[in-house]
């Protein structure tokens, strides 16, 4: 099985390279160039061979730790209203413990972007919306704040503005009345950046997410979800989620 | 002979009146007695494209830039809302919404609500290291 997956690597350097020797202005090859790069140039759209996901290893995740919630807050301007029970919430930390053994764990839990998003199904209005690169957004500008898509995610990754913004970060547009969640910092994404989260969890020396392109065999978090095990939070819904947990 | 006389004098009165009615715009405009929209526009000089073009199509620049950004991921700064702001916001309010504002004030002035700004930021993004 290895054998083949270096096989498959081997071949597609084979063709980059080749490529490269051609000059790189080859339409087919110039495409498999950019695809391993990881760029995309600024005009043209985001293609379905990119997967991104995200791959959170619970034996670093810290109890108590909440690093990434606060960049998230930061980042999307998430204010603390002064009402707790409905403020909209892009991330959590959740503590697990197994009664049986003891074990404790802490693990981040945001929108899981899944491949088949129930959220998307049940929109009325076409708003939830699976971007070709498998990141699961609202277009706010067709939400009618009719709130099916909080009520069909199985993650409750799903909230809804209830009061007016002011001074949001010009990235990160979000009003009252619409439903939201994590984007996975897609503002952040296209510049090709990390996503909030990760990247103050890395700055903060803890290390446990990666994120990056499932379905490039080149970039680091598809080549950790084919060396260890990791899980899917309710693999049974068969949602094929793109954030995947290590060690739960 | 008198009946005619008449006649003419009131075709006449009625000429002038008609005259009166088609000039009242112009001779309102020219004499500024219709109010203007009253615009702070700090960068003058010629947008992304030209103005008589701007006015009458940046609504639908916009819906267009928007749907490609929003599903595809095209973040082109051409006709992206964010580069207007960023070009025309006040230097004295830093926002383009505001009395003299450069979107507030001309939606005022042709009552069109805009809406643009109850979800996305009216002031450009802040450099960093500033605080407010």
């Amino acid at each position: 099985m290895s054998a083949d997956a270096n096989d498959g690597i081997s071949r597609r350097g084979f063709l980059a390279i080749s490529a490269a020797t051609l000059g790189g202005v080859m339409l087919a090859p110039g495409i498999r160039l950019i695809e391993i790069a990881g760029a995309r140039a600024p005009a043209t759209g985001v293609s379905k061979q990119v997967r991104w996901g995200l791959l959170i290893d619970t034996n670093k995740c810290t109890p108590g730790c909440d690093d990434c919630v606060k960049a998230c807050a930061t980042e999307n301007g998430l204010k603390d209203t002064g009402h707790p029970r409905t403020d909209p919430q892009w991330i959590r930390k959740v503590e697990l413990k197994d009664m049986r053994t003891g074990r404790a764990s802490s693990v981040p839990v945001m929108c899981q972007h899944c491949e088949h998003p129930p959220c998307v199904d049940v929109c009325p209005t076409g708003a939830s919306f699976k971007r070709a690169d498998g990141i699961v957004l609202v277009d706010r500008h067709i939400c009618i704040g009719c709130r099916y898509c909080i009520m069909a995610c199985p993650y409750k990754a799903r909230s809804i503005v209830f009061e007016a913004i002011t001074d949001q970060n010009p990235d990160v547009p979000r009003g009252n009345g619409c439903a939201e969640g994590c984007t996975l910092c897609v503002h952040r994404v296209d510049r090709d950046e990390q996503p909030a989260c990760v990247e103050a969890c890395t700055k903060a020396g803890h290390n446990a997410m990666t994120f990056g392109d499932l379905n490039d065999p080149q970039s680091e978090i598809a080549q950790r979800v084919a060396k260890y095990a990791s899980t899917q939070i309710r693999a049974d819904l068969k949602l094929n989620p793109g954030v995947r947990y290590q060690g739960l | 002979m008198k009946r005619k006389g008449i006649g003419a004098l009131i075709s006449q009165i009625a000429r002038a009146i008609c005259l009166l009615a088609l000039l009242l715009p112009v001779l309102a405009f020219a004499s500024d007695r219709v109010p203007k929209p009253v615009i702070d526009i700090d960068k003058a000089g010629k947008c992304v494209e030209d103005t008589a073009t701007m006015r009458r199509e940046h609504p639908d620049m916009l819906k267009h830039q928007r749907d490609s950004t929003m599903h595809e991921g095209i973040r082109t700064t051409k006709y992206s809302l964010k580069a207007c702001v960023a070009c025309h916001a006040s230097k004295t309010s830093g926002s383009v919404l505001g009395e003299k504002g450069f979107c507030q004030s001309c939606h005022a002035y042709a009552s069109v609500t805009i809406d643009c700004f109850r979800c996305h930021s009216s002031k450009p993004k802040r450099t960093s290291g500033v605080t407010p």
